[in-house]
């Protein structure tokens, strides 16, 4: 079974404390280990303004993971997304290999956060 | 006598206009990344023609969807008026 990238930004709702935040993100990180999936790289943006309001909450806490699955986890992980209700907005996305290469990049501090200059390649 | 318009200089339009993605090599174009996204949309958060930007069609479909996934994720807003 060819192993996809992909990369899964959602936003949790800013009304969890700190612990629930983590362990939701830990769920998803663990149904997708459980399929047999390699999730290589999690990012928490933390509680950022939204630029309009997701059901009357204007900020939310974005969580970012990047992981190698089989095509029909993503269907799992979908269904779990839309169950719990903690998640606002989810977006699971297919990686190309400029994609994966510029991810790399992105990890490796290759475009600097402080002055997001907007070299990427 | 015939009417001779003089020539038009209208040199600010028309030098070449290039796609800055070829120019620079840029090949992926993140949707996590609202700052660069912004130079593609106008002051109400629309997109931006290619005939202002004059980015390659290749590309501009990928701006267009980068900025659509940026909006869904309310990185970036569907409709402002001042986003600059």
């Amino acid at each position: 079974m060819q192993q996809n990238h992909y990369e899964a930004v959602f936003i949790l709702t800013p009304v969890l404390s700190e612990a629930q935040m983590k362990d939701t993100v830990a769920k998803f990180k663990e149904v997708l280990t459980a399929q047999g999936s390699d999730v290589y790289h999690q990012e928490e943006w933390g509680l950022k303004k939204l630029a309009y309001p997701i059901n009357h909450k204007t900020t939310g806490f974005y969580a970012l993971l990047e992981f190698k699955a089989d095509p029909k986890v993503i269907k799992t992980l979908e269904t779990e997304f839309r169950r719990d209700e903690r998640v606002l907005r989810h977006l699971t996305v297919s990686l190309d290999k400029n994609a994966v290469e510029y991810n790399a990049r992105r990890r490796g501090g290759a475009f600097n956060k402080k002055t997001e200059t907007s070299t990427e390649a | 006598m015939t009417l001779i318009n003089e020539t038009v200089v209208r040199n600010a339009e028309n030098r070449k206009k290039y796609c800055r993605f070829k120019k620079s090599g840029i090949k992926y174009i993140d949707y996590k990344d609202p700052n660069f996204l912004l130079k593609f949309v106008n002051e109400q958060g629309k997109l931006l023609p290619r005939r202002l930007t004059g980015t390659s069609l290749k590309f501009q479909r990928r701006v267009a969807q980068a900025v659509k996934r940026a909006r869904h994720l309310a990185l970036m807003p569907y409709v402002t008026d001042a986003l600059k």
